[in-house]
């Protein structure tokens, strides 16, 4: 049984020129222990689907199972990572994460909160950086911040919404590689799904991609196994020739469509 | 930059001394208008010794402010301990807020003199009478800039409290108040400057001691030098008590 089941799920929101249909009658399965990435175009629902999967809106119809029961609202071994970082301002980065230790592990003391946000903060580098607030941070920093306050509460699922969009090339290779090893040192198998709208990410990091058509209703083409070893190097994947066929599948899925709109 | 220091000293030095030059001229015209000087001589007994108490209303005038301030404190506090919670329901809830919008733009308008008998009629005392009509009058700014605050919570943070699932106790008390807190010290900052607007008004009707009735009584026994201190006392203090409120939400932005 997948772990993250999505059927015929639909959204749709409200605007001033009529009702926006983001997302028609999608459906997904993942696996325990696999990483998917769905990757698309800039606004084509990416977000709105992920929001989906992870209880963090409702869908208009169908529905979304996590480990076989309906979705109601974020799970409690759920991690979300936004693009954004969502950190809150008025907190030190230490106190950004035990937010969310102290959330999870409501019994545990303050000082073993402190103590677990501290470790993480640590295994993202951060440990000179305790005790700064967000707006003392550069981007990247805010996004291992954030990336630590999901690995923090030791999530089963972890949701990635472009976590290295907002980054320049090389913050954004160093923090991949930093991903993979914290969801290879966790203590059981991370689920993840990440939305993207770059491949060589989505090639770098996941089990399977699958692609998404642009929107309005946008649905979801068909998956691509990823089957190269791990760990990757980005510099192999330029040249791999299982990296270069799942690279023009995608693509072409991706620009068939659009040439079907076109058209 | 020296020049520009110099200037930044001197120039309000020269507004005061232009105002007070009209005041001069005004007096030369005006028969019943003290000049500055005169003003000066007549009134200076109430500045040089300011905490004297010679009578009821015959009192130094740090004294009189000091007593209008507490009043003006009192009223204050109330104000914003009824508006501060009144602006986060509003806030929070579109329900509640569209039930009491119109009651509040209806009640917003009104002035500290038409509360006041209001207050009489209900607590048949001047003293909470004057301390109604400062809360009722001073709350709004703070209730609108609350609601405006909570509106404002960016979707983000809104996100993290449901992704780490807060409880709505620690959402409240770590995601909406920190938010909240800049727009609501502009809303202290402005019901402040109201209650001390409502503190004068209401000290003239009810006849308390104070910087208000203080200047009522000296214009029923004629001395207007007296009234001239009142209004700058008035002014001053005003003055003051926003600087204060200003430095303390630069202080709060800052952080």
């Amino acid at each position: 049984m997948p772990l993250i089941e999505a059927i015929g799920i639909s959204k749709s929101f409200p605007s001033p020129a009529g009702t926006r249909h983001v997302l028609e009658d999608v459906s997904i399965a993942v696996e325990r222990g696999e990483f998917v990435s769905i990757v698309g175009f800039m606004g084509c629902g990416k977000s709105t689907l992920l929001n989906l999967l992870s209880g963090v809106t409702a869908p208009d119809k169908g529905c979304v199972r996590l480990d076989g029961k309906p979705v109601e609202g974020v799970g409690k071994q759920t991690s979300i990572v936004f693009q954004n970082y969502s950190l809150l301002p008025w907190f030190t980065a230490l106190e950004n994460v035990r937010l969310a230790v102290n959330a999870a592990q409501p019994s545990a003391s303050r000082a073993q909160q402190k103590a677990q946000a501290e470790r993480y903060l640590k295994l993202v580098g951060l440990g000179n950086a305790l005790h700064r607030r967000p707006g003392q941070l550069s981007g990247g920093m805010r996004q291992r911040v954030a990336i630590a306050r999901a690995f923090a509460t030791d999530p089963e699922v972890l949701f990635l919404d472009e976590p290295f969009g907002a980054l320049d090339a090389l913050t954004r290779a160093s923090l991949q590689q930093e991903l993979m090893q914290l969801c290879s040192a966790a203590g059981r198998p991370v689920t993840t799904v990440m939305i993207t709208n770059n491949l060589d990410e989505a090639l770098l990091l996941s089990d399977r991609i699958i692609p998404m058509t642009r929107g309005p209703r946008a649905t979801l083409g068909a998956p691509v196994s990823v089957q190269l070893g791990t760990p990757r190097r980005p510099d192999q994947l330029a040249h791999d020739d299982a990296a270069i066929k799942v690279r023009s599948h995608v693509v072409q899925c991706l620009t068939d469509h659009l040439q079907a709109v076109a058209v | 930059m020296i020049l520009r220091k110099v200037g930044n000293f001197l120039l309000p030095l020269v507004g005061i001394g232009l105002a007070g030059l009209a005041w001069w001229t005004a007096s030369l015209y005006v028969t019943d208008l003290p000049s500055p000087a005169r003003t000066w001589e007549d009134s200076k007994i109430y500045l040089l010794e300011p905490w004297a108490k010679r009578g009821e209303m015959d009192q130094g005038m740090a004294r009189l402010a000091y007593y209008s301030l507490i009043r003006v404190a009192q009223g204050f506090f109330l104000g914003i301990l009824i508006g501060t919670p009144l602006g986060f329901l509003l806030g929070v809830s579109s329900i509640a807020h569209r039930m009491f919008d119109p009651v509040i733009q209806v009640l917003r308008p009104i002035s500290p003199l038409a509360w006041l008998p209001l207050g009489m009629v209900l607590f048949q005392k001047s003293e909470p009478a004057a301390l109604f009509a400062i809360a009722v009058c001073s709350m709004w700014p703070t209730v609108l800039n609350t609601v405006t605050g909570v509106r404002a919570i960016p979707q983000d943070y809104w996100n993290v409290a449901r992704v780490l699932r807060l409880s709505k106790f620690t959402t409240f008390t770590k995601v909406m108040l920190p938010a909240t807190l800049p727009y609501m010290f502009t809303g202290f900052r402005l019901s402040l400057g109201i209650a001390w607007l409502v503190i004068v008004a209401s000290e003239m009707l009810t006849g308390t001691p104070g910087v208000g009735g203080f200047l009522w009584q000296e214009y029923n026994s004629l001395i207007y030098s007296h009234i001239l201190l009142a209004i700058l006392t008035i002014g001053v203090v005003g003055f003051l008590l926003d600087r204060m409120m200003g430095l303390a939400e630069a202080r709060l932005r800052a952080l």
